[in-house]
């Protein structure tokens, strides 16, 4: 029997039970529908996760060191690269190098330094990072007291709360809860005085006396009044372990500085010529996704680099076993239903059984009435796989609707935790056409070895 | 009948050789066809005549494919049926065989345009032909104005007449009739008769019909094959009846 025959009297025999096989597609549809709320559930949460860990910047970036830098961050990184004698001098040249690699949004030095701070005549050591203009898209910027720096070269800071809280004298005491970053608030607008070694170079006799340029330097002391113009909560740099800023400067200005890094001393021999040398280098790169082949691409050139994609492939995983849990709890409802569509058909057999005798009499084969059964479980499968989705996108939309006005209440902004893809509405429909299919099987096999002789005599 | 070649004559349609088909209930053995050899030629018609239990009808189903033998074979167009898998017998009822039932065997749901239709759609036939043959075949068992009704809106004769027109839809070389008229009176028993014989001569397809009315059989068929416990009892050649004196003992 050819496809639009079958599909035909298919369709006319599911609307001549009209009832039974509703309630039918109406089991399957339900299952359809808990197996999407579930799984659109778990892909939405995975996706308000990743998009948070995009905008942190934290899998976005990979760190490039030279390979002579022997720092260990103490933490659970992967480090690879040359050998130290095949390793080159991190400078201004690699470094703009490696901002022209495909896929790399830029690359900044790392400017970090330990000095003093002095508040209100009290020193404070801390550690300085510099920031470039592109973290103030940083999502550990969103929640800023005060405001993000005026320009890149402004005598500007911007604190760590841990370090504003130090500032004011306030040590949090654990049980209690944290600080409010509003009480932190007056501190926006006050001056800091930051002392440093600045690296000066050489005069003119001091270079001639020196056998090659540039190969030696002389430490000043300096002083510089920063405003303090913001205070965020978030630690933006907390995967570089100890060695994380808590006070925060523009990238421009500490460059402008040259304050003394501890590569200094030992990149001092290899140094060629006057570009600036680098202690590390951050790379922005565009996804976390090109963060392997930017990797690959700066260790040929003689680097190492480190990256916390690990931490994306087991948040993946989380998720991956999640998304299994949630589609299990939701294929039970669908397995009921399966049971459903078993029982209807195999009624319909002991109903039709006259009818199919009558068919195999006139000419139809096993494999007609095989076909027949299963182009009718099949399209209680599809009917009810399209209600399904339907009524699972609803679901969704109706929870997602719900939260965000609980969240509204609770004064937080609106999240968008719950996402049907395409893919999903394809497969769960597939799913429902498949199980249905297979459920079918049994009904089907059964009509088709029906003995046409007994089935006549059936009244 | 011993020792006959393997291929038939070309003027024999039916031919069955030491036919039994036998079945268990519960302990006892049914022999529900037992040993029957016989030969129908190629445009005869055959009534099949006994009490019931006779056999007549597992005959009946045994030429038809529905059923199949315990032992012995059933040629038809020269293919042993016993031979056949299910699926070549599948195929031998939709193209060879046309059947009539006591009972119509419509298909309730459907409009009579439709139960003619459902042999084609087995056959894989056409759409664009179809309609034009369904049309033909109902116009030929008289029923063009109820074309479009539902089997339960027919008198008897009409749901029979819609079964013939089922039955002759693929263009089989042979007519299978079982009690044909034993839901029927007469009067409309004649009817569905004369259309039966209408076919036979016009159409030039073999008949064997089973039935249990003798002087039916005595008044269409040309020749009366008796049956008793599965057993062939007698033979008898109905003069006056058959294709060479037609009209004679026609519809009178």
């Amino acid at each position: 029997m050819k496809i639009p025959d079958l599909t035909e009297l298919a369709f006319r025999n599911l609307r001549e039970s009209l009832l039974r096989n509703s309630l039918t597609t109406v089991g399957i549809s339900v299952g359809v529908a808990s197996l999407v709320a579930m799984l659109s559930l778990g892909i939405g949460l995975q996706q308000l996760a990743s998009r948070r860990l995009v905008k942190s910047g934290l899998f976005d970036t990979v760190v490039v060191t030279s390979r002579r830098d022997l720092r260990n961050f103490g933490r659970e990184e992967q480090r690879s690269g040359p050998t130290p004698g095949e390793s080159r001098v991190l400078d201004e040249n690699a470094r703009q190098e490696i901002e022209h690699l495909p896929n790399v949004v830029e690359a900044y030095p790392d400017i970090r330094f330990i000095t003093e701070l002095r508040y209100e005549d009290k020193p404070h050591l801390t550690m300085i990072a510099a920031l470039p203009e592109s973290a103030r898209s940083n999502d550990a910027f969103e929640n800023l007291q005060g405001s993000f720096f005026s320009s890149e070269t402004a005598s500007e800071v911007i604190l760590q709360k841990s370090f504003a809280e130090e500032l004011l004298g306030r040590v949090p005491k654990p049980g209690f809860d944290e600080t409010k970053l509003a009480e932190l608030a007056p501190l926006v607008g006050k001056e800091l005085t930051m002392r440093y070694a600045q690296r000066e170079a050489p005069t003119a006799s001091q270079s001639q006396s020196a056998a090659e340029p540039g190969a030696a330097y002389s430490v000043v002391s300096r002083e510089l009044i920063l405003k303090v113009i913001g205070i965020s909560d978030l630690d933006p740099e907390s995967m570089r372990g100890p060695t994380r800023g808590r006070a925060f400067l523009p990238l421009k200005l500490a460059e402008s500085l040259h304050v003394v890094q501890p590569t200094d001393l030992r990149e001092i021999s290899r140094s060629s010529g006057d570009a600036p040398v680098y202690s590390s280098v951050s790379v922005h790169v565009k996804s976390p996704k090109q963060v392997q082949p930017v990797e690959e691409a700066v260790k040929k050139m003689g680097f190492s680099t480190f990256s916390i994609l690990d931490a994306t492939r087991s948040l993946r995983q989380f998720f991956a076993v999640l998304d299994l849990f949630l589609g299990i709890f939701g294929s039970l409802a669908l397995a009921v239903a399966s049971i459903g569509i078993v029982n209807t058909l195999v009624m319909a057999i002991l109903e039709r059984r006259r009818e199919i005798g009558i068919m195999k009499a006139i000419g139809a084969s096993d494999v007609d009435v095989k076909r027949l059964f299963f182009a009718e479980a099949g399209a209680m499968g599809i009917l009810g796989g399209i209600v399904g989705v339907i009524l699972g996108w609803a679901i969704g939309q109706a929870i997602n609707l719900g939260t965000n006005i609980y969240l509204k209440r609770q004064a937080l902004p609106p999240e968008h935790f719950w996402s049907v893809p395409g893919w999903l509405i394809a497969a769960a429909i597939g799913f429902a056409f498949i199980v249905s299919l297979l459920s079918g099987l049994y009904p089907a096999s059964r009509a088709a070895r029906l003995d046409p002789v007994q089935a006549l005599r059936y009244e | 009948m011993t020792a006959l070649p393997e291929k038939s004559q070309p003027n024999i349609a039916i031919r069955t050789e030491i036919l039994c088909h036998h079945y268990r209930m519960g302990e006892t053995v049914i022999r529900a066809v037992d040993g029957i050899s016989l030969e129908v030629r190629s445009g005869e018609f055959v009534a099949l005549l006994g009490s019931s239990g006779s056999g007549k009808s597992s005959m009946l189903n045994l030429i038809a494919g529905l059923d199949r033998p315990t032992s012995g074979a059933v040629i038809v167009q020269e293919q042993n049926l016993a031979r056949l898998s299910r699926e070549e017998l599948a195929k031998y009822r939709r193209h060879v065989v046309g059947m009539v039932f006591q009972s119509f065997n419509l298909i309730s749901s459907m409009t009579v345009t439709e139960n003619v239709e459902l042999p084609l759609r087995f056959a894989e036939v056409d759409r664009q032909q179809r309609n034009a043959r369904v049309q033909e075949a109902i116009a030929r068992v008289g029923l063009g104005a109820r074309a479009h009704h539902r089997p339960a809106e027919l008198s008897g004769g009409e749901q029979q007449r819609v079964a013939l027109a089922r039955a002759l839809i693929n263009r089989p070389r042979l007519l299978l009739a079982d009690e044909p008229t034993g839901n029927l009176d007469s009067h409309t028993g004649t009817e569905i008769m004369d259309l039966i014989r209408e076919f036979n001569q016009g159409l030039g397809m073999t008949v064997v019909m089973v039935t249990h009315e003798r002087d039916l059989a005595e008044r269409y068929a040309e020749r009366m094959i008796f049956l008793a416990d599965g057993k062939l009892v007698d033979e008898r050649y109905n003069t006056g009846v058959g294709a060479a004196t037609t009209k004679a003992g026609g519809a009178s």
